[in-house]
C-alpha cells in the first residue's frame, strides 16, 4: 500500500490525485497530497509510475505497514533509492528507454521455449 | 458543460480500461459523439494498466486454425470458432494500428514482437488516442445506474463525480457500451479493486442476460503478504513446504496448479525460481518488472530465497463469465446496450478456462472494436432519446425500507461465500446450496436496508453488485452439475457430455438459469479430419 508522500520531493502537481484509480489521495492544505484513504489502495504502483519527482513510495504489502516497518522509514528508503523504483522499471522519465521497448514477454509465452503460461 | 450537469452523446462508454478505450475510439471513428466515463482514471484503471497483457495475436495463416483448435480443446468445447476467427483478425489489425501510432514494441531478430503490451505505456497511449479522437473523458465518474426510455431502450446513465463532492452526473445517449470490467470481489489483487462488477448489476437491472458465471473461479498466486498476482515467472519455480523440503507434486498437472490446489486445501506453500536459467534472468526482469519489484522491495531474491504464497481471488476478471452477447457487434439482449471486455462473457474465445494471459487481452481490443462500432450504428439509426428517461437503479441506491446496513457489512457477507478457496477453487453442491439460501436472505436485506450518502453511495452500489454476483455465480455453479475447466465440483468431478453447452443466468429478485440455445461452434478435431 501507499506509505509515503515525500514533502521534500513533492512539487504539488497533484498528478497522483488525478491518476489514482481508487482515489486514495486528497489535496492537503499546503497543496501536498495526503493519503486520505489508505484502505482503498490496491498497491497497483500507478501513482509511483506517474509521479514526476519520485516522491511516492508504495510498499509491497496488501495491508498498512506497521509503524516500525522499514517501509515507513522515508530517509532509509530515499538513501537506498527505493522511491520511484517502479517508474524506473517502466522506463518513464527523462533519459530512459521505455520499458515496453525492452519487453521480453515473448520469450516466456506460448511461442517461446518455456511452456507454462499465465 | 461542467460535470454535475447533464451531457448528451450518441454513444456513452462506461469503463476506461482497454475495452472501453477501444470501444470509445471505434465509436468515434464511426462518426459518433462519444462520452467515456470511468470510475477511476482512464489510463490507470483496471487490471490491464497495472498488470499488462499478453495478447492472442497471430498473423493470418494456418496457425490461426491451429490456435482455435487448441483453445477449443483446452476451453472444454464451449467456444465459438467464428468468434475466435474474428477476434484474431481484429486483434491483429488493431495491434498493427497501435504499432503504427508509435507504441514501442520490442524488436527481436529484426522483427517487432507484438504479442505483449506493457500496462502503463499501453493505456497512456490509448487514453491519448481516445482524447485525440474527440471523445469526452470523464475520470472519477462512476456510473450508478442506467437510464431507459419508455420502450425500455437504454438511453444513458447516471452516476456521481467522485472528486467533485460526489455531485450527480447524467449522460443521455442513443447507445451505451458496458466496459466496466469483471468482478474480483474486492479481494485486493493489484489493479482489480475497481472491478466490482457494477456494469453487470446495472445491465441486469435493464434486463440483460449473463453467461458463464460459473467460470468465475480464477485465483492467482501472490506473495503471502502482498497482492501482486503475476504468475508467468512461476514457470521456473520449485515449490517447498515450511521446512524447506521440496514438495512432491503430482505428475500430469502443471506445477503451478498443483501448488494452488495445496494452498486451497490449507497447506503452506513456498516458491523459489531455482529452475530459471541464468542467461534468461535479465530478460525475466525486463518481461515482468511488476513480478520482481514487489519481491525486491520486500527483500526477497527469488532466485536464491523461498517466499510464502497465497491464493488471491480474481473472479471473472481472469475467469470467463459476463454479459451475454447476442450479435457480432456485441449487442446484449437489451436494445441500446452493448458489452465489451471482461464485462462480457469470454466463453466464446476461451471457453471454460481462464482467458488471462492473452485471450482476455485480445478480447478487450476486438470486443471493444465490435461494440463501439455496433453502438455507433445503433445510435445512427435511432432518434434522440425522449426527455424524462427512467433511472433503473435499485439495490443499494433506492432501498425499500429504512437504512439498516452499511456497505462494509454487505461486502463482508458476500465475500464470505466467494473468496475462500474452499468455496470457489473447490466447489461442492452442499456448500453451494447453503450459500444459495443465505444469499437469498442477504439480497432481501440489501434491497430493503442498504444505502449510503456521498462516497458511500458508490460503496453501497458496489456492495449490492457483489451480492448479485454471488447469487448469479452460485446459481450457475449449481446448474453446471459437473466439473469442466476452472469449474471444479468435488462432488461431481467428471465432465458430463449433456452439459456441452453454455449456461445463461440473470435476474435480480428471482435468479434464473437456463441452457444457452446458441450452441458452441467447434472446428472438427484433427483426428477426425485425418480419419475422414
Amino acid at each position: 500500500m501507499i506509505e509515503i508522500v515525500s514533502s521534500a520531493r513533492c512539487v504539488a502537481c497533484d498528478l497522483c490525485i488525478k491518476v489514482c484509480p481508487t482515489d486514495v489521495f486528497e489535496r492537503g492544505a499546503d497543496g501536498i497530497p495526503v493519503i486520505a484513504r489508505q484502505d482503498d489502495c490496491q498497491t497497483c504502483f500507478m501513482c509511483e509510475v506517474y509521479c514526476p519527482t519520485d516522491a511516492l513510495y508504495v510498499a509491497p504489502l496488501g495491508d498498512p505497514a506497521p509503524p516500525d516497518s522499514p517501509h515507513t522509514d522515508e530517509d532509509a528508503l530515499v538513501q537506498r533509492g527505493e522511491l520511484g523504483a517502479y517508474r524506473a522499471a517502466v522506463g518513464w522519465g527523462r533519459g530512459r528507454a521505455p520499458g515496453a521497448s525492452l519487453d521480453k514477454n515473448y520469450l516466456f509465452t506460448q511461442d517461446a521455449p518455456a511452456r507454462e503460461q499465465r | 458543460m461542467s460535470t454535475g450537469d447533464a451531457l448528451e452523446a450518441d454513444v456513452l462508454v462506461l469503463g476506461g480500461g482497454p475495452a472501453g478505450a477501444w470501444a470509445a475510439l471505434s465509436a468515434a471513428e464511426s462518426g459518433a459523439r462519444v462520452v467515456l466515463a470511468d470510475k477511476g482514471y482512464c489510463g490507470t484503471s483496471g487490471a490491464t494498466a497495472s498488470g499488462g497483457n499478453n495478447l492472442w495475436h497471430l498473423p493470418p495463416g494456418p496457425r490461426r486454425d491451429e490456435a482455435i483448435l487448441a483453445r477449443q480443446h483446452k476451453g472444454a468445447h464451449l467456444t465459438d470458432a467464428g468468434w475466435m476467427d474474428r477476434v484474431l483478425d481484429t486483434t491483429y489489425r488493431r495491434v498493427g494500428e497501435l504499432a503504427d501510432w508509435g507504441y514501442p514494441f520490442p524488436h527481436h531478430d529484426g522483427v517487432q514482437r507484438r504479442s505483449s503490451v506493457q500496462g502503463p505505456e499501453y493505456m497512456r497511449r490509448m487514453r491519448r488516442r481516445v482524447h485525440r479522437a474527440g471523445v469526452r473523458i470523464l475520470d472519477h465518474h462512476p456510473a450508478l445506474e442506467l437510464l431507459a426510455d419508455s420502450d425500455g431502450v437504454v438511453s444513458g446513465a447516471a452516476g456521481l463525480a467522485r472528486q467533485r463532492e460526489h455531485r450527480p452526473w447524467r449522460v443521455s445517449a442513443r447507445a451505451v457500451v458496458i466496459a466496466t470490467g469483471g468482478c474480483a470481489f474486492l479481494s485486493g489483487g493489484f489493479g482489480t479493486n475497481v472491478d466490482t462488477g457494477d456494469g453487470l448489476l446495472i445491465a441486469a437491472e435493464a434486463g440483460a442476460e449473463l453467461s458463464g458465471m460459473e467460470f468465475s473461479t480464477a485465483y492467482a498466486l501472490s506473495p503471502k503478504w502482498g497482492v501482486h498476482t503475476k504468475g508467468l515467472m512461476l514457470q521456473f519455480a520449485s515449490y517447498y513446504d515450511e521446512r524447506g523440503t521440496l514438495l512432491d507434486l503430482p505428475a500430469g498437472v502443471p506445477p503451478r496448479q498443483a501448488a494452488a490446489l495445496l494452498l486451497a486445501r490449507g497447506q503452506r506453500v513456498f516458491a523459489r525460481l531455482d529452475r530459471a536459467p541464468r542467461h534468461l534472468r535479465a530478460a525475466m526482469r525486463e518481461a515482468q518488472p511488476n513480478y520482481f519489484l514487489p519481491l525486491e522491495k520486500a527483500g526477497v531474491d527469488v532466485f536464491t530465497q523461498t517466499y510464502p504464497l497465497r491464493l488471491v481471488y480474481e473472479g471473472t476478471v481472469r475467469g470467463s463469465g459476463g454479459l451475454r452477447v447476442l450479435t457480432e457487434d456485441c449487442a446484449t439482449t437489451v436494445p441500446g446496450l452493448f458489452a465489451a471486455g471482461d464485462a462480457a462473457t469470454r466463453e466464446l474465445v476461451t471457453g471454460a478456462i481462464s482467458g488471462g494471459g492473452s485471450h482476455n487481452g485480445a478480447w478487450a481490443i476486438s470486443s471493444g472494436t465490435f461494440a463501439g462500432r455496433g453502438a455507433a450504428g445503433f445510435a445512427r439509426r435511432r432518434g434522440r432519446p425522449e426527455r424524462g428517461l427512467a433511472p433503473l437503479g435499485r439495490a443499494g441506491l433506492r432501498p425499500t425500507g429504512p437504512h439498516t446496513l452499511t456497505p462494509k457489512e454487505v461486502v463482508a457477507a458476500a465475500q464470505e461465500h466467494i473468496l475462500p478457496p474452499h468455496r470457489s477453487y473447490l466447489r461442492a453442491g452442499v456448500a453451494l446450496r447453503a450459500s444459495r439460501v443465505s444469499l437469498e436472505g442477504l439480497w432481501r436485506e440489501t434491497t430493503t436496508g442498504l444505502s449510503g450518502t456521498g462516497r458511500d453511495r458508490l460503496r453501497a452500489r458496489q456492495a449490492a453488485s457483489l451480492v448479485a454476483h454471488a447469487r448469479w455465480i452460485t446459481a450457475a455453479a449449481l446448474a453446471r452439475a459437473e466439473s469442466r475447466g476452472m469449474h471444479r465440483r468435488t462432488d461431481l468431478p467428471q465432465r458430463n457430455p449433456a452439459l456441452d453447452h453454455r449456461i445463461l443466468t440473470g435476474g435480480l429478485d428471482e435468479v434464473w438459469t437456463r441452457p444457452d440455445p446458441v450452441l458452441p461452434v467447434l472446428l472438427p478435431a484433427r483426428d477426425e479430419e485425418r480419419a475422414s
